[in-house]
């Protein structure tokens, strides 16, 4: 009886799965389809990641989607933990008004931050670009750390860092030394949740962008009328692959390490 | 000798390819107050789960009241269980709490009203009944977690170490109280702790375990003082355990000194442990010792003083009201009723445990 | 040492009016003017014309059926993976974010080839000598499309809020006499209220206002709120009354969030 139950369990996990990594796969097969039209199999070729490589329009929005995503995340990390760090030393009340704001972008559709920054843009009479769009991502960014670093920083033991004081060090010397240590896990998934948003991004992209520059989500919009090049398959089955084959290289080396401690 | 209740026959269990309890064997009887005490790791609380019906065991079989229930789930149990850290359903409230396994079974509401009640002025927290388990003392809802076992009115009362998180005051006044409801209940208790204190104040039987095996079975006073082997000696209370040979009936020769003691029956030249306890050792002025020492460490305890004593190599550890300063030579006696004498450990295994303390 | 946290507040507090409530009051300002600045109701009372109102109705529908949808695919997943103690969470919850690598509208893309006329459903279908199935340009492909993507958002709080239940007190609701369904009725369901809540809203605000996966999906034959909002931006320029039927659309998402929030109360 419970081996049937597992066994359905296991079914059930693999179909939902499937369901989530069919639409990879089909990509990834488009990849290395000759044809050019989605409809039909042309047959194998490598043809779509060589001319990639002369694509300068698809190398261009990637470049801008990459400095996107990286600066963005990494402003963000910076203004979130320095929010996080103040919010501790708050009350209660002014905590939950910056709690409040925090979880505005969050829960707040991204046509309607993407539509309310492109107003503030325009009346502020900023040119749109490169600039505006870094603007809007560290926006929808800093809750991301924020969510992730706060909890961590809860659990602080404030002795720690009294600790570190006792000990002679300075405040500064002490957060950088000590307490900083303590939040990096915290920083580094908000960083991590932000950079994978950020490169997600469509909705508030398409927006704030101005005409002239394109991150891959614009670029692939613009050319759904005439039909998706294939480099661009070509493109995102080399960028899939890349962050699979490091997750499961980050992945496999605690995991066996924690797993020899647990045997002894 | 009352009506057994619950059998344990040949229980092993492992997790993992780890031994936790080896062909474990015990009887629990009706209204007994039966204490599992030993250290982290030791099957305690695997035995108290495998009870419950939280774990099944790998071999052997749980009767309870001539009936295996072996491979019954523990909602068809007629025994109910207070967790550690009470486990109380935190989105509903005490008396909701309290309420749940008579809802469950679907007793009519005067009936589950007139419970709640009652198990509320048996844990003395009446009038508590609508508040969350959250606005409550550590203490507190522990009592509820009680409350909430006992309403079902169930013939054994499983509980894992539930005075673990409470502060040192609070569990005293809490062994009191424990004590006090199961005289009013007038079930069986079967009680999990690591607290050696906690096992000899409230049991009828104590049951001390250690990696797997149960050591010894006993009274309170029965463990503390005829403990079986070195290892129930060292758990239960402090003692000088020292190995020692039994010249022959009634003569132990410890440390190259010949004491007289009452046991007879362990053959003669026969290597052995003898433990004594700290409060069993007398200081006398030298002359009147069997043997004597210097007295290198003095703590006072409250109760009385705590010494170290020099004695033929071996520190022994003296409890005493009257003070003997550090350096003072003195004699060391021992009434030969209080002289304990133990089998040496045969097997490898058990030397093992025994050098791990 | 004090004063000196609160300095440190300035930055993100400073970044947040700007770029958060300034923004957001402008969407409000520009929602009840007109073009010379008059204050007028109209920008908000277009939601009644019966285009705009059929396309909420629509975006309500769908939306809802999709966060039924999730909910219903995502609780027993989340069950199973919570009660899997040794699998860390955080490969469990890489798995989910892995797909977000490839790019959402490549990935709401495959799912055209996977659906259309010729696609490799279909072309299954045929293989199999069954009748081809229209699918692509259909409210149920665009409900699969949002199902598909905002899944992840419903597993993941659910999975946190699931993990989080001790299993003692499980096992204390066994013990007191409960079997599967109703210690699962009583304990289980109640206590992941807070994660059914968060993936509610998770799945719900997304799909009530996407303007990209019905364009993918559901051709330009089924029209939602959130495509006449981006039409009136980029196409029409009539800002005002976009602004105003964003304001209609935040309105929804307050009376989701105040409908959930009232359901946790009655929970507890």
């Amino acid at each position: 009886m419970p081996k049937t139950a597992d066994f359905t369990k296991k079914i059930y996990v693999a179909l939902i799965f499937i369901f989530l990594y069919a639409p990879i796969a089909t990509l990834i097969v488009l990849s290395f389809n000759a044809s050019k039209t989605r409809a039909k199999w042309g047959g194998f070729t490598m043809q779509w990641y060589v001319s990639l490589m002369q694509d300068e329009t698809i190398l261009d929005a990637l470049g801008t989607t990459l400095l996107i995503a990286l600066l963005s995340a990494f402003i963000a990390a910076i203004i979130g933990t320095v929010a996080c760090i103040a919010m501790s030393g708050m009350k209660k009340k002014t905590r939950a008004v910056f709690m409040g704001v925090t979880n505005i972008p969050m829960l707040n559709a991204d046509i309607v931050t993407g539509i309310s920054l492109m107003l503030l843009f325009i009346s502020l009479g900023l040119r749109f670009g490169f600039g505006t769009i870094l603007l809007s991502h560290i926006t929808f960014n800093i809750p991301y750390v924020i969510l992730s670093v706060y909890p961590r920083m809860k659990q602080l033991n404030p002795s720690v860092y009294e600790a570190a004081l006792d000990l002679g060090a300075s405040p500064l010397t002490a957060f950088f030394r000590v307490t900083l240590p303590d939040l990096m896990p915290g920083i580094l998934s908000g960083f991590l949740m932000a950079f994978t948003m950020s490169l997600d991004d469509f909705i508030i992209t398409h927006f704030t962008k101005g005409s002239g520059i394109n991150t891959l989500s614009t670029k692939i919009y613009t050319e759904l009328r005439k039909g998706i090049k294939p480099e661009m398959y070509a493109l995102s089955t080399i960028i899939f692959v890349t962050v699979l084959v490091l997750l499961i290289l980050v992945n496999i080396t605690p995991d066996k390490a924690s797993k020899e401690k647990k045997n002894l | 000798m009352k009506k057994e209740l619950i059998r344990l026959e040949h229980i092993s269990k492992s997790f993992d390819g780890q031994m936790v309890l080896d062909d474990l064997a015990l009887n629990i009887h009706e209204n007994e107050f039966v204490t599992l005490l030993g250290p982290s790791g030791c099957g305690k609380t695997t035995t108290l789960r495998i009870l419950g019906g939280f774990v099944q065991p790998d071999t052997g079989k749980v009767i309870f009241d001539t009936q295996d229930i072996t491979r019954m789930p523990p909602n068809k149990r007629q025994l109910n269980t207070v967790f550690q850290k009470y486990a109380l359903f935190t989105h509903m409230t005490i008396a909701e709490n309290i309420a749940f396994g008579l809802k469950i079974k679907k007793k009519p509401k005067s009936y589950i009203d007139d419970k709640i009640k009652y198990a509320l002025k048996l844990v003395n927290l009446e009038g508590y009944g609508n508040r969350m388990p959250d606005s409550l003392s550590g203490g507190q809802q522990q009592r509820i977690a009680i409350a909430r076992a006992i309403v079902n009115e169930p013939k054994v009362l499983l509980l894992d170490e539930p005075l673990g998180a409470l502060d040192l005051k609070l569990r005293q006044e809490m062994q009191y109280e424990l004590i006090r409801m199961k005289n009013e209940l007038g079930i069986t208790f079967v009680y999990v702790t690591h607290d050696q204190e906690e096992a000899l104040t409230m049991s009828d039987t104590i049951v001390v375990m250690n990696q797997g095996y149960i050591q010894q079975i006993g009274s309170p006073e029965s463990i503390y003082n005829e403990p079986e082997n070195a290892f129930v000696a060292d758990f239960i209370g402090d003692s000088n355990i020292i190995a020692a040979t039994m010249v022959e009936d009634k003569c132990v020769e410890i440390l190259g000194t010949r004491f007289a003691c009452v046991d007879t029956g362990f053959g003669k030249n026969k290597p052995v442990d003898v433990v004594i306890r700290p409060e069993d050792v007398e200081l006398v002025a030298p002359e009147n010792g069997t043997i004597t020492g210097v007295v290198t460490h003095l703590i006072f305890k409250g109760v009385h003083y705590e010494m170290e004593v020099m004695a033929n190599g071996f520190e022994w550890l003296v409890h005493s009201t009257v003070l003997s300063p550090v350096g003072k030579e003195v004699g060391l006696r021992v009434d030969p009723f209080n002289i304990q004498i133990m089998n040496k450990p045969e097997s490898e295994d058990e030397e093992a445990v025994a050098l791990e303390i | 040492m004090k004063s000196k946290k609160h300095l440190l507040a300035a930055p993100y507090a400073a970044w947040a009016v700007i770029f958060i409530v300034v923004p957001l009051c402008m969407i409000l300002y520009y929602g009840i003017t007109d073009k010379q600045g008059a204050f007028t109701a109209e920008n908000i009372l277009a939601i009644a014309s019966p285009g705009h109102a059929r396309a909420l109705w629509r975006s309500v529908l769908l939306s809802f059926v999709s966060t039924v949808i999730c909910f219903l695919l995502a609780y027993p997943l989340a069950m199973i993976l919570a009660a899997k103690k040794e699998n860390n969470g955080s490969f469990i919850i890489l798995i989910f974010i892995l797909p977000m690598w490839m790019n959402f509208l490549l990935r709401t893309l495959a799912w055209q080839t996977l659906l259309e006329k010729t696609g490799v459903i279909n072309s299954v279908l045929a293989f199999l000598g069954l009748p081809a199935m229209h699918m692509i340009n259909t409210s149920s492909a665009i409900v699969l499309g949002m199902v598909y993507n905002f899944l992840p958002f419903m597993v993941l709080p659910l999975y946190n809020a699931l993990s989080k239940i001790d299993d003692n007190v499980i096992h204390a609701a066994k013990d007191l006499g409960a079997n599967k369904i109703q210690s699962f009725l009583h304990i289980i369901l109640p206590l992941s209220v807070p994660g059914i809540i968060s993936g509610v809203t998770m799945v719900f605000v997304p799909a009530l206002t996407t303007f990209v996966i019905s364009t993918l999906l559901g051709g330009s034959k089924v029209l939602l709120i959130g495509n006449v909002i981006e039409q009136e931006f980029t196409q029409a320029s009539n800002w005002h009354l976009g602004s105003g039927l964003s304001i209609v659309l935040m309105i929804f998402i307050l009376l989701n969030m105040v409908v959930t929030a009232l359901f946790e109360k009655e929970e507890t």
